[in-house]
């Protein structure tokens, strides 16, 4: 496969692959560290990290459904000077490029928790205003173009890092988002985060989670994630890194083609301990077979 | 000592009763070998089918001259159906091993009681097989529903072995908890139903007796990393899959 490029430039960083561990998948890249080959990633996104550390949630925190997952953990985290002082001196031994995935409850969290990181080997920062399982974690910034304009733009005026953005898919308006978050400063999006959904456990007669409400992952939620990444990659000119249920090479492909410049794997994790590796090589299998030497050649090319 | 994944292969699987079955696999990698306590995710259907998630699994006995894991494990549901249609030659994934285990090394010496309820007693075998290559015959205290399983092989590992039945059809009738008296112990180690746990926990601590258990969870990824299967310590939230799923009881019960 030596003439196949999986290479990929986000915001002037070389990653060596197509393919970011997704956020609250991936704890913090270590734990996959002999399972999967992670040079081979294009990155590992942390899990989301709050200024000030959480538990997360009580109750049930996981719920299987046919084809994906609800997950209401909470953004439970050791707080982000715990992140810088212990798991990122690891995250760098890694050999891939760090996202650090930055959630909030207030502006001047978000702030403060930024600026912790600008001194420190994080590559990236990816503004995490979708979490859908905590009141103060982000998703009020994530419904309202405008709510999440304040937040992008004053986090951009602390953030020395390159500035990523993770959408909510229960945003009112993807595409109007998108642009609000371009123009207050946002180098590159990813998107989608889970979809807000709900169970009811019989038995009980009450709602399984005790938000009610808890955040849908997995392969169920691709075909609209993918929606989404290409109306959004219709819109803004930054960089936009697909995610949503991202199980194959075949379904990185598709967001790649949708536009996408990279992608993130996440519930798929769970599926196949070695999901990241496995789409890399599929996607790379792919190219082989269809003589594309780089992901350039196709990016977009799907768009009509 | 990070997990690792690995595809192995079903030696022998057998029915113990009509829910429990008895694997044995390879496990070719000795350089992770599990211990007492620590536990695997298993999977022998692909990625794309349901259920989505993995199944966590005790290790019941391990046999690092032959290479084998033994999963003692009850069928409850989808999951564990797939799991019990495997027939030896068949292949599966195992991820781990993962979790602490119980720390044989303090116990050694020690006068030890093993208590577990039903399918707990999976990962005590291993323990006990520990406690005795270690040069300490623990004592055995286990309670089934109605009908017992795997009693019999802890005989030559242990000092006495007691049985319960809820039904009374077998050994005593009523609860593991009744035959235990903790002063007669430094130690007990304890896997069963949470309400069993918590009920050896308590008359444990009544009498000053360090218990130490081993919890059951949801998991989604078995090795830390998505944090589906925290509980309340003490000491904060704890990952049982990877800083548990053996705690000491007053650090997890009375949280």
């Amino acid at each position: 496969m030596s003439e196949v490029s999986l290479k990929v430039n986000l915001l002037g960083k070389e990653l060596a692959g197509p393919v970011i561990g997704a956020s609250g998948t991936f704890g913090f890249g270590a734990e996959y560290s002999d399972i999967v080959d992670l040079k081979k990633l294009g990155g590992v996104s942390s899990k989301g990290i709050t200024l000030i550390p959480k538990y997360g949630n009580e109750g049930e925190r996981l719920l299987e459904t046919p084809s994906g997952l609800i997950n209401s953990i909470g953004l439970q985290n050791p707080g982000v000077q715990h992140f810088i002082d212990h798991e990122l001196p690891i995250m760098e031994t890694l050999g891939t490029a760090i996202l650090a995935n930055l959630g909030g409850g207030c502006i001047e969290d978000y702030e403060k928790g930024a600026e912790l990181l600008n001194d420190t080997a994080v590559d990236f920062v990816e503004l995490n205003i979708s979490c859908p399982n905590v009141k103060q974690g982000g998703i009020a910034y994530g419904i309202q173009a405008e709510s999440a304009k304040e937040v992008v733009s004053r986090v951009r005026a602390v953030c020395k890092k390159p500035l990523i953005v993770k959408l909510s898919p229960q945003a009112e308006d993807i595409c109007r988002m998108a642009v609000a978050c371009v123009e207050a400063g946002a180098d590159a999006l990813s998107l989608v985060n889970t979809f807000q959904a709900c169970a009811i456990d019989l038995e009980k007669r009450r709602p399984v989670f005790n938000n009610i409400f808890a955040g849908l992952s997995g392969p169920a939620i691709k075909p609209i994630a993918l929606r989404m990444v290409y109306q959004v990659c219709g819109v803004v000119d930054v960089p936009v890194i697909g995610l949503g249920g991202i199980a194959t090479g075949n379904d990185a492909l598709e967001f790649i083609m949708a536009g996408a410049t990279a992608v993130q794997v996440g519930t798929a994790n769970f599926m196949n301990p070695k999901a990241c590796e496995t789409v890399t090589d599929e996607i790379a299998a792919w190219m082989q077979a269809h003589g594309v030497k780089t992901l350039d050649e196709i990016r977009g090319c799907a768009r009509v | 000592m990070h997990a690792t994944a690995c595809d192995v292969k079903v030696l022998e699987h057998l029915a113990l009763t009509d829910t429990i079955r008895l694997m044995t696999t390879s496990w070719p990698r000795r350089d992770k070998a599990p211990k007492a306590g620590q536990f695997f995710m298993l999977r022998c259907w692909p990625a794309d089918v349901a259920p989505v998630l993995s199944r966590p699994i005790s290790v019941h006995s391990y046999d690092a001259a032959m290479g084998t894991i033994q999963f003692l494990y009850e069928v409850r549901g989808k999951g564990t159906e797939k799991l019990a249609a495997l027939e030896p030659g068949d292949t599966l994934s195992l991820v781990g091993p993962s979790g602490n285990g119980f720390d044989v090394e303090s116990a050694l010496g020690k006068r030890v009681a093993l208590v577990g309820g039903g399918i707990g007693t999976a990962p005590l075998y291993q323990l006990a097989k520990e406690l005795n290559a270690g040069g300490t015959k623990a004592d055995y205290f286990c309670g089934f529903r109605d009908e017992p399983y795997g009693v019999e092989k802890f005989a030559t590992l242990c000092g006495k072995v007691q049985l319960a039945t809820d039904s009374g059809r077998y050994g005593f009738h009523g609860f593991v908890t009744q035959l235990l008296n903790p002063e007669e112990y430094d130690l007990v180690l304890c896997c069963g139903p949470e309400p069993m746990m918590k009920a050896v926990a308590k008359l444990c601590e009544e009498k000053g007796v360090t218990c130490i258990v081993s919890l059951e969870r949801k998991m989604a990824c078995g090795i830390g990393a998505c944090l589906g299967c925290t509980c309340k310590t003490t000491t904060g939230g704890k990952c049982v899959c990877k800083e548990g799923p053996v705690f000491d009881s007053k650090e997890v019960f009375g949280a």
